[in-house]
């Protein structure tokens, strides 16, 4: 199958309306104006000396959800984790848990718990001993502790290894021990900060789905900073992305991919082409842009005269050895170069000198009767539909 | 075949050690000497460690140095602990004024030191004694427990502090919980270390102390003006035996700590 090749959709006529990143999910608290979330934050600024970490950040995180923030190094999502732990506290703005403004409280006193990304794991004390730590200080009885410790060793997948010492361990295993360490006193919010991050590829991917299905059968709310895209898109319900302090857009994943808010979310998540222009004409919700000397079609809100980017993914481009009929969102090109990555083959396509275009193609089928390379001649094209106008 | 040291290596560790060694085994093997002359051999035996047992100044100056060493060094390496958590820690002004202040006891000279405590004790009215020495003592080796406990900390993982406040530590129950049993080697290689300069101190001690509290340093000078008894032979024996013995038994327990994987990363 070719990506983007159903791109020929009467946009005309668009109900009913497709939804958006075509997962359907019942779980959207935050569109629900009556829900009360369970972390709010209130205009919460903090800088460093004269460094600026967050600026003025309204967010609110709900019960049960699995929330993300991600972005560069030093975009200020860790600062934002650490001031919801205790460990900074804000110039500015106030943090709510459950309604209640949590800024008077030290880090030992309030019910949220933070997995390091270094796992912090005591070394003098053995795994049981590290997992059990919470709860002694919440003066919990001895023997319930030990059997929290054996429920959260079983839910780890950890069983028999209470007795080891941290540098006994591997490291997921390491891991492991750091997440039922700070699940065990079973706090309202369960932060990670990178927790994947020392993992490698194969065992972070496993990893991912684990911790989403035991978030969702613990039905605890867990809040993750990471500056991995594909993480985050992974694990969480929604997305929220930082750059420099400030969050951009936050949404669920498919939205954050398919509806990026501006050119920064749109590159940041995934590869994308852009191209600069100026809206020619508008029809409902079909605008018309001339990008240099080329004119393409597209759906949006914009206005007429305004400087618009369209943004469309590799993966919705279709590319044709022969020319198509409809001229329209049509680019002539050659082959520069291809990436072959097993289930999808990237091409970089020429179609203006010193201009290229990124155009995916899924690798359906093991043989193709006209295979591609260097050089070959194609015609790119999208759907109205498949392309993003950006104003900013 | 040209496996092992070398001709030249060997000849210059044996030296090497000769240097260093050969005056405490010749010590040592001269407090089992018979004769009453310190440099004449005269057979195999233990009287000087008899005399030694039976002469109550001597022992008496030993109990003063073993009371005023534990607790100096136990005084001065908590009060460096604390300064050392300050200095690695603490972000607060005057900070670099606290080092520098620690640290300028280690480039005084004792004489002085010693005689600015003098001083001190004189103008406040202290009767000089046992407590005058040890508090003395502390002085001196407080900048030495500092610089071990702080070379220690600052290589510690604030993230495991952070990890226990996190679990529901207030501050100074992470830190007795999590941090301590972290630089306890540290620790502990600070008191030995103040327990020992404290153990030969002989500059600081003959300033500040009193009639009543002579140490062993003070003691053994006093008499080898005299003459040299084979008996400070015998003293001096234990004392290299006691300090040896603390510092192999450190030795035993962190390579024990290491071979298990203890804290050490």
């Amino acid at each position: 199958m070719d990506p983007g090749a159903d791109g020929a959709l009467n946009c005309r006529t668009p109900s009913p309306r497709p939804q958006i990143g075509g997962v359907r999910s019942s779980f959207a608290p935050w569109e629900d104006p009556a829900a009360r979330p369970l972390v709010r934050f209130d205009g919460v600024s903090k800088a460093f000396g004269d460094t600026v970490a967050v600026k003025a950040v309204d967010l609110s995180i709900y019960e049960g959800e699995f929330f993300a923030l991600l972005g560069p190094s030093g975009c200020g999502k860790t600062t934002l984790m650490r001031m919801l732990a205790g460990f900074e506290s804000p110039d500015a703005g106030r943090i709510m848990l459950e309604g209640r403004d949590i800024q008077a409280d030290p880090p030992h006193r309030r019910p949220v718990h933070m997995m390091f990304q270094a796992y912090a794991l005591f070394p003098h004390l053995n795994v049981a001993q590290n997992i059990g730590f919470g709860l002694r200080r919440q003066g919990m009885a001895k023997a319930e502790i030990a059997g929290r410790v054996e429920e959260m060793l079983a839910l780890v997948k950890l069983e028999g290894l209470g007795g080891r010492r941290p540098d006994q361990l591997s490291g997921g295993q390491r891991q492991r021990v750091a997440l039922a360490r700070a699940l065990a006193p079973r706090p309202r919010i369960l932060l990670l900060d990178e927790p994947m991050a020392a993992l490698d590829k194969k065992l972070r991917e496993e990893t991912q789905f684990e911790l989403m299905s035991l978030q969702q059968s613990l039905g605890m709310t867990f809040m993750i900073v990471t500056h991995d895209q594909d993480e985050a898109m992974v694990v969480a319900d929604r997305i929220a992305v930082m750059r420099e302090g400030r969050i951009v857009q936050a949404g669920r994943p498919a939205e954050i991919y398919e509806a990026p808010a501006d050119r920064y979310v749109a590159g940041f998540i995934g590869d994308v082409n852009l191209f600069e222009g100026r809206v020619s004409a508008a029809e409902g919700p079909l605008l018309r842009l001339q990008a240099g000397d080329d004119r393409f079609d597209a759906e949006g809100a914009a206005a007429v005269g305004d400087q618009v980017w369209l943004a469309v993914r590799p993966e919705k481009i279709a590319i044709h050895l022969d020319p198509p009929a409809d001229p329209r969102n049509r680019l002539a090109g050659k082959i520069l170069d291809y990436g072959y990555l097993g289930d999808w083959t990237t091409y970089l396509v020429e179609v203006a000198p010193g201009r290229t275009i990124r155009a995916a193609r899924a690798n359906t089928t093991r043989a193709v009767d006209r295979p591609l390379g260097c050089g070959d001649p194609v015609w790119l094209t999208f759907a109205p539909s498949s392309a993003v106008v950006l104003t900013k | 075949m040209k496996r092992g040291p070398s001709p030249f290596n060997i000849a210059s560790v044996v030296l090497g050690l000769a240097f260093l060694y050969a005056p405490i085994v010749i010590l040592v093997v001269y407090s089992f000497n018979a004769s009453r002359l310190v440099t004449v051999w005269g057979g195999f035996s233990t009287r000087w460690y008899v005399a030694l047992f039976q002469d109550a100044q001597m022992l008496d100056a030993v109990w003063v140095t073993l009371r005023v060493g534990v607790l100096s060094a136990t005084l001065a390496t908590v009060l460096g602990t604390l300064a050392a958590v300050a200095l690695v820690r603490g972000g607060f002004r005057g900070r670099t004024a606290l080092a520098g202040g620690v640290y300028a006891t280690l480039v005084m000279p004792e004489v002085i030191l010693g005689l600015s405590l003098l001083l001190l004790f004189v103008a406040a009215g202290l009767p000089r004694g046992f407590w005058t020495v040890t508090l003395s003592h502390s002085t001196l080796t407080l900048a030495y427990a500092t610089v071990v406990v702080q070379a220690r900390l600052a290589t510690f993982d604030r993230n495991l502090e952070e990890a226990a406040q996190d679990l529901g530590c207030p501050p100074w129950k992470a830190f007795a919980l999590v941090t301590l049993p972290g630089i306890a080697p540290a620790v502990a290689a600070a008191w030995m270390l103040a327990f020992t300069l404290s153990l030969d101190d002989l500059v600081i001690a003959s300033f500040t102390s009193g009639p009543g509290a002579t140490t062993l340093p003070m003691r053994l000078y006093s008499q080898v003006r005299l003459g040299v008894d084979p008996k400070i032979n015998a003293v001096s024996t234990l004392l290299i035996g006691l300090v040896a013995t603390g510092v192999i038994a450190v030795y035993l327990t962190q390579q024990r700590r290491r071979g298990r994987g203890g804290p050490g990363k």
